[in-house]
């Protein structure tokens, strides 16, 4: 146990929760679910992606983008530009006018392959694009935007604007995107079929890994100084740059970390659910993303993977048997993610679920059935326990450098106000 | 491209387009202006404002139909009382959502974001639940419909006018409201210095809530003019909002001429690259003007110098 604890960037109680979550993803979902539903489990979890990337830029950097759909889809649109591509063989698409091009080339008129879309032929430039290109597009949004000190709620309308001007172009040209119905009909991945039943299970697994990768990775940047200046920038960005930081540069990276992120997720959406829309880049869906993260709290890593799965989960149930239900129940969901709980689920979990655990879960040596003491009630609370400096009562040795947990709900409505970052 | 034509239809061309524009301006001005008047005084962007709209728009939709059924003697009128009613309805609901929302999240502008938006979701599908689905349209009155004929090949219409009239008094109407009456000096002196306002006696709280009626009251007039030219469904607000945001935030946040002369510059630009391309690259390429002019000037167009 205390081996455990001792890996370098996450405390023990992390350390569990990223060893529950790998038992739940990994061993429970797969076991328990068809293969249908598994597919559909793995639809959800590349959401996570995109609430992982908000939790750092929206939670620790406090940039709202409320376009992380376009970053989604860009990626999701590279993946699918190279499976359509490999649909498209002149063999399987002889009935067209012009065989070997995209059907809805061939239905908009279009003889010739356009130039740009030579290049995804090739399965290695289209995977660095997938990376390349969106983390590209957010350098420059980011650049543009964040030297010159734009933020907040500018930052947010023009990030939702790019999404709207996004949806129109990738519908308006429809003849090179496919249009409002998206890249559809794509079957295999270098030969390999992806819509047989073990294909869909074996990328269930890859998703699941992939999002443990950019898990760990968030968890390591969270723990580094790097997160740390994150936080300080978002709840006293003036006394960051007085220090000698330039503000810019952090935002513009975990903007661009956020981004890239974002396209992995939708890689494998395109990957597991075999086709790409426009619908998932537009205003409402890249807000439905932000909710994902909300839900799971805003500064919980682990909070994003659930509340992305609980939210799509009751979004599916709701759809099968009350459709009328879903919308009143999302914007309430809304508006009691930002009024009364504003971590999330992980602050319900520290509040309720944490203080009954047993010792060995939080590495006591003495068992205290007390929930932790806040020390510090100042309007800085977020700041001060995202930055570590919460004390941990009877910890082990093993803490000196203590990592605390990622929230801990203010427990009177006043310190709300200030639990939360302000800006 | 332009052979075909003669230069005096390639002038009566420019010209319909340029009143298309103005149309278009006036519509993005009445949706801007209330979003303006709540942003600049509270820095929240109401995301439900495009819902508002609608609700101003079904308001007249209802009007219209009770004149129609039990006074069709003030048929031509209805509009007025129908414009009268969607303010009143908007800023009650306005206040309500305030009072109930808005206040909690005040020093929280992108959470408000987030809670408003829930608020739109939640209004969309009342909207659809008590009206249906379907888009609905008004009966316009007799002297709303047709058109002017100026010359032999330029026709305007005539609830074109009604709706660049309508415009001109509401922002007439907000001009002096909030730079001639003691209530905009009040609103003014929020802006520039909220504690300092406070603290020579003005009640802050007060209004904000009632700056956010207004704002929200302005909305539908918006929508209650938005149905002479379309019809209303429970999702059309959702097709306005991004151009109503950009109008706002291009204008530069506490200016109320920058907000009317950036919905001139939208407007008419649209309305002039939508004639030599196709529609949706004719938005795509104005909203990249405008979103590429925000990055180089993000304080918008005309910004009012407040201390921070």
């Amino acid at each position: 146990m205390q081996q455990r604890s001792n890996i370098r960037f996450m405390s023990r109680q992390e350390v569990l929760g990223y060893i529950m979550l790998a038992v739940i993803l990994l061993a429970i979902i797969p076991l328990s679910l068809d293969v249908f539903r598994l597919n559909l489990i793995g639809k959800y979890l590349t959401y996570a992606f995109v609430a992982l990337g908000l939790v750092l830029c929206w939670g620790y950097g406090g940039i709202l983008s409320l376009g992380q759909g376009v970053f989604f889809g860009l990626g999701g649109y590279c993946m699918a530009m190279f499976l359509k591509l490999e649909a498209s063989d002149p063999e399987s698409t002889k009935i067209q006018s012009t065989p070997g091009i995209p059907d809805f080339m061939d239905w908009n008129q279009i003889t010739e392959l356009p130039w740009w879309w030579e290049p995804f032929r090739q399965l290695p430039f289209a995977l660095s694009a997938i990376v390349l290109l969106p983390t590209l597009f957010a350098f420059i949004i980011g650049v543009a935007m964040f030297k010159r000190r734009v933020g907040g709620v500018y930052f947010a309308i023009i990030t939702q604007a790019i999404a709207a001007i996004m949806t129109i172009l990738i519908i308006g040209q429809q003849g090179y995107t496919g249009g409002v119905n998206g890249i559809t009909d794509l079957r295999t991945l270098l030969g390999w079929d992806i819509r047989s039943d073990s294909a869909k299970v074996i990328l269930y697994y890859v998703c699941s890994a992939a999002l443990f990768i950019c898990l760990l990775l968030s968890q390591f940047i969270r723990y580094k100084k790097l997160g740390r200046i994150l936080v300080a920038m978002r709840d006293r960005e003036d006394r960051v740059r007085f220090s000698g930081y330039d503000v810019a540069n952090f935002k513009i990276f975990v903007f661009c970390l956020s981004a890239m992120f974002s396209a992995i997720g939708g890689a494998m959406f395109t990957l597991q659910v075999g086709f790409m829309s426009p619908s998932f880049v537009g205003i409402v869906p890249s807000i439905e993303m932000v909710i994902y993260c909300a839900v799971g709290g805003r500064l919980s890593l682990l909070g994003a993977v659930y509340g992305t799965l609980l939210v799509n989960w009751a979004k599916t149930i709701f759809s099968e048997t009350f459709p009328e239900l879903w919308l009143f129940a999302m914007g309430a969901l809304f508006i009691a993610v930002v009024m009364a709980f504003p971590n999330g689920l992980a602050s319900l979990f520290k509040r309720y679920i944490e203080p009954k655990l047993p010792a060995w879960y939080s590495g006591k040596t003495m068992v205290s059935k007390a929930p932790i003491i806040e020390k510090d009630s100042s309007m800085e609370t977020a700041h001060a326990n995202a930055l570590g400096s919460e004390e941990n009562i009877g910890s082990s040795k093993s803490l000196a450098k203590p990592e605390t947990a990622v929230t801990v709900a203010p427990r009177t409505d006043e310190k709300l106000e200030g639990g939360v970052y302000v800006d | 491209m332009f052979e075909e034509y003669s230069m005096a239809e390639l002038t009566d061309i420019l010209f319909m387009q340029g009143f298309a524009g103005l149309i278009l301006f006036s519509v993005l001005v009445l949706m801007a202006l209330g979003l303006a008047i709540i942003f600049g005084q509270m820095g929240v962007i109401n995301m439900a404002h495009g819902e508002f709209m609608i609700l101003g728009a079904y308001t007249t939709y209802l009007t219209s139909h009770i004149f129609e059924t039990y006074l069709p003697a003030l048929f031509d009128g209805y509009f007025f009382v129908a414009m009268a009613l969607a303010f009143l309805v908007c800023f009650a609901l306005g206040v309500l959502v305030e009072w109930g929302m808005i206040r909690f999240l005040f020093k929280r502008p992108l959470d408000t974001l987030l809670a408003t938006w829930g608020l739109s979701l939640i209004l969309q599908q009342s909207y659809r639940t008590v009206f249906g689905a379907r888009e609905v349209g008004v009966t316009l009155p007799e002297w709303m419909m047709g058109s002017y004929s100026m010359t032999e090949t330029i026709e305007v219409p005539i609830n074109g006018i009604f709706v660049m009239v309508l415009t001109l008094f509401i922002a007439s109407g907000v001009y002096f409201l909030m730079f001639r009456s003691l209530w905009g000096k009040q609103v003014r002196a929020v802006v520039q210095n909220r504690p300092m306002a406070g603290a020579v006696g003005i009640d802050t709280g007060k209004v904000d809530r009632y700056t956010f009626g207004i704002g929200c009251g302005i909305a539908g007039i918006a929508g209650s003019a938005f149905t002479m030219i379309g019809s209303t469904g429970p999702t059309s607000g959702q097709l306005y909002i991004v151009d109503t945001f950009l109008v706002v935030v291009f204008g530069g946040a506490q200016s109320l001429i920058g907000t009317i002369a950036s919905a001139f510059t939208i407007s008419q630009s649209q309305s002039t690259l939508e004639f030599f391309l196709s529609g949706s690259m004719a938005k795509v390429i104005t909203l990249l003007i405008v979103v590429g002019i925000l990055m180089l000037r993000p304080q918008g167009l005309f910004a009012l110098k407040i201390r921070q």
